[in-house]
């Protein structure tokens, strides 16, 4: 199961994926004991001539022992899981880097138009850069992009980064992340957004710093609208 | 303990007279067990249809945009030559998901099953309401016809998937499709007053129209889950037909309650619909674990294991499954400190759950196990549901949840919830009520291969899908090869595929021995199983207004091995 992940390239997803590994053993260990336990009853108590089946209600103490007891451990391992869960959740989602290079993006019925803050490496000046379906980013800084969207709700999903944020029309949503190494990779629209959905492909392009640096340079600033 | 207050309720509420003509009796019925078979037909009928999209989905997924087999015959511009263009992959993706939650699983569980038992098992002659109940089956059958005409409105049906999220659902423009998204809202209201009207007959029945004896305590599980889960659609769906009137609104008269450009909020929407259909997982999943309960301690010649416990954590379950609503939504844009909340809230939940699973794997324990076809079914409900289970606890993180939400990781964790509940509990149900409700028995050879090839193939289409999940793998893509990290994924399609294909054909063995039963099958006793609860201590099929005479409870329903009593089973009937 854990092979499947894609390869990870950000800062918090080792984190998220050795989250995602904790709740896998945690459960695969109740899992194959449930299932066992299962098959073993099955089995060792199956009708036989003569043998009649104990009378057990279950419903004193006692008994109830045999249920509640790993009820209150699959409790108390859920409150853990939780309570890993959860400084993880407040990384990715809501202690964003307060130096963040600022990017803007606009998801529209099908395309990504990503806004890059050009040379001054300011969001809202003259040299900005839009670009359909690419984000170009530098390896190894923290990176912020406020998305909207023009007409229904699109869903910016990097498999590699292991972030995915709805993006709504009429509000902007906040997406962080620091991507460590560089490549070209795929940013998949994650929600249902019409018949072209399965078309809304863009892409994160994360220079090495230098190479961003040059990038950055060539680039055309895109005219305001 | 004697309910004397009830001694003469079933006799006074029963006053209607036994139809004689066809009409009467078998298509404007009032009689409970006659409707119960209307909306089992319904609920077959849709689910043939629900499974049959699926094949087409899975063939997209495999071998996309190749013609399908079996479906040259469809015109354009639904199929281009048995081949699916995207905008009807999507209207398949969406009927799929609405007619196997509405049209299939509601009519199947509480429909047939809570419809034909529910009265007979509180010793009652029919449910409170006759006329009502004629009415809930007619409404549901106007709101399917409904949902089938929308197929052939120009732009075809919904396409917006079965959540309906806005604005994709609140505009006509941007899923193309104008009436079939229209007449979607149309069918579902309706569907909702069928089974508002339906809740109503089974609270007032299974309150007031009790046998004498038959305390709360002593009532089959079954009744009580179908009875929470009454009243959890009926407490849950009013946010939801409120919210689907203000779609209507926005789609024919333009007003803005989802569109931002007119003020107005599409997460609205999402917590309208997520208010709703957390209790809905519940509403499905509740009679499903009823008929389990019902069919455990029959071969395992047991008590269920802690009743008390059981019915308490079912309403437990019920209230809590109010307040989870939010884990649908951690990366929709909502206050980001919401999400903890909703996790502790959504792991709370489990606990109900875990008791209920743990007493149902109890049960087992020094019983006397005999695996007839029910009892195959049963244990291969617990069997996957725990699947479902165990993978809920990797969503309800919301940390974890960034990256599976809207994966197949998500798809194949409800089918694992909702497989077991619907399919592998509805056929259990059918294959151990089938004598009591045509008095004919169904062939257990059959049966059990009929077990056997549905369990194997659908763990074959639904396990490989969380592998693909935690790929990365999104939901509702059409052609997932246009993305070059899905590429390696296709021949877990294919398999999937293949699986799902064995897993649709294998269902033909029921229809085999259905209709073998009803020609030449063996005349079913009153109680074949050996079992204790009312439903069995009277006719196959039960006579008109079920008992001869008003019976008499005098025990608990699960009495089975009993230290000292002659036979294995004591009826509830049984002083």
């Amino acid at each position: 199961m854990l092979s499947w992940f894609p390869e990870n390239i950000s800062t918090y997803g080792a984190q998220l994926d050795s989250l995602f590994a904790l709740i896998y053993y945690i459960t695969g260990v109740w899992f194959v004991a449930a299932q066992a336990l299962l098959l073993y009853f099955i089995i060792r108590f199956r009708r036989r001539p003569g043998v009649r089946a104990s009378y057990v209600r279950g419903e004193n103490a006692g008994e109830l022992a045999w249920v509640m007891v790993p009820v209150v451990v699959v409790l108390a391992l859920d409150l853990f899981i939780d309570y890993r869960s959860h400084p993880a959740w407040a990384l990715v989602k809501e202690e964003f880097p307060a130096d963040a290079i600022a990017y803007g993006g606009t998801a529209k019925q099908f395309n990504w138009a990503f806004t890059h803050p050009g040379v001054d490496g300011k969001l809202g000046s003259e040299d900005d850069v839009t670009l359909d379906n690419e984000l170009h980013v530098p390896a190894g800084k923290d990176v912020q992009v406020s998305i909207n969207s023009i007409d229904v709700i699109h869903s910016f999903f990097i498999p590699t980064v292991r972030v995915k944020q709805d993006v709504l029309p009429g509000r902007t949503t906040r997406v962080w992340f620091n991507a460590t190494k560089p490549g070209r990779y795929e940013i998949p629209c994650a929600e249902l957004c019409g018949f072209g959905h399965y078309t809304m492909r863009g892409f994160l392009v994360v220079h090495s710093p230098e190479e961003y640096e040059k990038w950055t340079a060539e680039q055309k600033p895109t005219p305001a609208a | 303990m004697s309910m004397q207050a009830h001694a003469e309720s079933p006799a006074h509420h029963f006053d209607h007279p036994e139809p004689t003509t066809f009409l009467r009796k078998y298509v404007f019925s009032v009689d409970h067990k006659v409707i119960g078979k209307q909306y089992l037909g319904i609920g077959v009928f849709m689910a043939v249809a629900g499974g049959l999209m699926a094949y087409l989905i899975r063939w997209q997924l495999a071998w996309p945009e190749t013609p399908v087999p079996g479906f040259g015959w469809v015109p354009e511009p639904y199929m281009y030559e048995g081949a699916i263009p995207p905008e009807f992959y999507n209207s398949m993706v969406t009927m799929h998901g609405t007619i196997m939650v509405f049209f299939a699983a509601m009519p199947i569980l509480l429909g047939a099953f809570g419809n034909f038992l529910l009265p007979i098992m509180v010793g009652a002659p029919d449910m409170a309401f006759p006329r009502l109940n004629m009415m809930s089956v007619w409404t549901l059958g106007v709101a399917s016809l409904v949902l089938i005409a929308s197929f052939f409105m120009p732009g075809g049906a919904a396409a917006h998937g079965w959540t309906g999220y806005a604005p994709l659902s609140a505009k006509a423009a941007y899923t193309g499709v104008d009436w079939g998204g229209t007449l979607w809202i149309l069918a579902l209201a309706l569907e909702f007053a069928s089974f508002l009207m339906g809740g109503v007959n089974f609270l007032v029945t299974a309150i007031n129209m009790r046998a004498p004896g038959m305390s709360l305590m002593r009532l089959p599980l079954l009744v009580w889950m179908q009875l929470t889960a009454a009243v959890l659609f009926m407490l849950s769906v009013g946010p939801l037909v409120a919210a689907a009137i203000m779609l209507l609104l926005d789609r024919t008269l333009g007003t803005g309650f989802f569109l931002p450009e007119r003020g107005g909020d599409p997460l609205l929407w999402q917590h309208l619909f997520w208010f709703f259909g957390h209790p809905e997982v519940y509403v499905i999943l509740l009679p499903g674990f009823g008929i389990v309960m019902e069919i455990l301690p029959v071969f395992a010649r047991k008590p269920i294991f802690g009743y008390r416990s059981i019915v308490w954590s079912t309403i437990a379950a019920g209230a809590l499954s109010f307040i989870v609503w939010a884990h649908h939504m951690f990366v929709s844009g909502i206050d980001a400190r919401l999400a903890t909340p909703f996790s502790i809230t959504t792991i709370l939940i489990s606990v109900p759950f875990a008791i209920i699973m743990f007493a149902m794997i109890a049960t087992l324990w020094g019983g006397s196990i005999v695996l007839t076809t029910p009892m195959l079914f049963a244990l291969g409900v617990i069997a996957t549901f725990l699947i479902g289970g165990v993978t809920g606890i990797f969503l309800g993180s919301a940390a974890v949840d960034i990256y599976l939400h809207d994966t197949y990781f998500v798809l194949a964790h409800f089918h694992y919830t909702l497989f077991p509940s619907v399919i592998l509990a509805g056929l259990g149900g059918l294959y151990f009520w089938w004598p009591k409700m045509t008095g004919r028995m169904l062939n257990e050879t059959l049966g059990k291969i009929h077990f056997w090839l549905t369990f194997i193939a659908f763990n074959c289409v639904f396990l490989p899908l969380f592998l693909v999940g935690v790929g990365g793998h999104h939901r509702r893509i059409y052609d997932p090869y246009q993305y070059d990290f899905l590429k390696p994924f296709q021949p877990v399609h294919e398999f999937a595929t293949m699986a799902a294909i064995v897993l649709i054909l294998s269902q033909l063995l029921l229809l085999v021995n259905v209709v073998m039963s009803l020609m030449s099958g063996e005349k079913a006793p009153a109680n074949p199983w050996g079992a204790n609860t009312l439903e069995w201590q009277t006719d196959s099929p039960p006579p008109h207004g079920n008992f001869k005479t008003v019976p008499t409870v005098y025990r608990d329903p699960y009495d089975y091995s009993v230290p000292g009593a002659a036979l294995d089973f004591l009826p509830q009937t049984h002083p």
